[in-house]
């Protein structure tokens, strides 16, 4: 461990706020690509699903129609 | 126009000023770095074939190292002036200014500023050029026998 | 090795080789991150000249060679898929290219908050920095291009030819350090004979690497995965996956 203390740690030597500057916008980009991207995931394949739901929906009321 | 075809010619524009814009920036990097670069011996000699000299308050950039025991810190002022060399004769250099963190002496700087004298520059930024090697001080001190110190400021408001 | 290929030209295989991979990555860049991300940030020594300021290394260098390893990959992708008519290796170029401008911000805005303190500029138009904003550029105007265009064939080929186009750039922003004067220093990574590195420094830095190379191929899977069920909502298999609910 290079730091002494927690306070030492987050101060880098003075360069704190440089250094928590970087790595806080570098989570921030990672999250934010990896999020969006897992909720696209989802969000297309509710729209799928929905997709199937109706075609359904429309067949039976075909089907009902020709009885 | 059909709304496709206007999409579309909207984005070929978008491209083509894209491609433009990025090499006018290219351009103008190329042109900062080239046309107004000069070490301090190109400064005084004279630069490239032609010996082309500077004139005396053009704008211009100069990379070299801070010569050693030439930083000259005002008492009262952030005012500071040194002298800049790389093989041959130096350059004096005067800056209005907190320094970069890297800058000492031995330390290779690049500045930008107005040319007052043949051998004297009125700087308005002065950038610390460092290199690629990085390693613990104890290895450095081991390696190099050089001790980096931040340099002190008269002022004692540096921060 | 085409023979074996082959076979992940069709959707449904590449689909289920993303599955087999997704889990591998997730663990790599999980681990490496935190690894690489502690170790650098309270385990290496401080620098001899730049002290604590230097950690940003620790990010700024992955991403930086990210954002250039994304951009041959996309632009292999965009070859294969100009040249062989595979729509799999087009749905990859779109699919990584919002990962490499991602990894291409990352680091210009590390960069400037690196050059702040130690150069004394955010930013210079140094011919390294505007390169690799011009690569910034590229990332986007690959992705603007796809979607601009109604028909997805055309905004396909587009945005795979501006990618093999914009390859020129590459060599551009690594060789910029040595043809042009800048104020960027030279590599440090690839002098790892002379070691301009510590060991010390250079383990943790080699970790980050590998763990930013994981996210890369990461999230590039996810969308990939998202991409194909897009292309191909309307066929059988991918209505059983979803209504399996996978």
């Amino acid at each position: 461990m290079q730091f002494e203390s927690f306070s030492e740690f987050l101060a880098m030597g003075g360069y704190g706020f440089y250094v928590w500057l970087s790595f806080g916008s570098c989570s921030a980009i990672l999250l934010a690509i990896f999020i969006s991207s897992l909720r696209d995931g989802y969000k297309l394949r509710d729209e799928v699903r929905a997709q199937m739901r109706r075609e359904e929906r429309i067949k039976q009321a075909k089907q009902q129609e020709q009885v | 126009m059909n709304p496709r075809r206007k999409k579309r010619l909207l984005t070929v524009v978008a491209i083509v000023f894209g491609v433009g814009s990025a090499i006018g920036l290219m351009l103008y990097a190329l042109q900062e770095n080239i046309n107004l670069f000069y070490t301090p011996s190109e400064l005084i000699n004279g630069k490239g074939e032609s010996h082309e000299k500077p004139f005396i308050g053009q704008k211009l950039r100069i990379g070299g190292m801070v010569v050693p025991g030439t930083v000259e810190r005002d008492e009262d002022s952030l005012d500071v002036s040194f002298k800049l060399a790389d093989t041959g004769p130096t350059v004096t250099i005067r800056y209005h200014g907190i320094l970069p963190d890297l800058f000492r002496e031995g330390q290779g700087i690049v500045a930008q500023g107005t040319l007052v004298e043949t051998n004297v520059i009125e700087a308005f930024e002065v950038l610390a050029k460092h290199d690629e090697e990085y390693m613990p001080p104890e290895v450095a001190e081991a390696l190099k026998g050089i001790k980096h110190e931040k340099p002190k400021y008269n002022l004692g408001n540096e921060n | 090795m085409w023979k074996w290929l082959h076979p992940y030209a069709k959707a449904e295989r590449a689909y289920q080789l993303c599955n087999t991979l997704l889990p591998y990555f997730a663990v790599i860049t999980l681990v490496c991150l935190v690894i690489g991300w502690v170790w650098g940030l309270a385990y290496a020594p401080a620098d001899y000249q730049q002290k604590d300021s230097y950690r940003i290394i620790f990010i700024h260098v992955p991403s930086a060679i990210l954002s250039m390893g994304a951009y041959s990959s996309m632009a292999i992708a965009a070859i294969i898929a100009l040249v062989w008519q595979i729509r799999n290796a087009e749905l990859a170029v779109i699919s990584i290219a919002p990962v490499g401008a991602a990894m291409t911000a990352i680091a210009l805005l590390t960069g400037a908050a690196w050059g702040k303190p130690m150069w004394g500029a955010w930013w210079v138009w140094d011919a390294r920095l505007t390169s690799e904003l011009i690569l910034l550029f590229l990332y986007f105007g690959v992705l603007s291009l796809y979607h601009a265009f109604e028909d997805k064939k055309s905004a396909g080929r587009a945005a795979c030819i501006l990618a093999v186009v914009g390859v020129i750039n590459l060599p551009i922003i690594h060789f910029s350090v040595e043809w042009w004067n800048t104020l960027h220093q030279g590599s440090t990574i690839t002098k790892f004979d002379t070691s301009a590195i510590d060991p010390s420094m250079l383990w943790p830095l080699l970790i980050n690497i590998v763990a930013f190379a994981g996210f890369v191929g990461l999230v590039t899977l996810i969308r990939l995965k998202n991409e194909i069920i897009q292309h191909e909502k309307h066929r059988p298999w991918v209505r059983e996956l979803v209504g399996r609910g996978e």
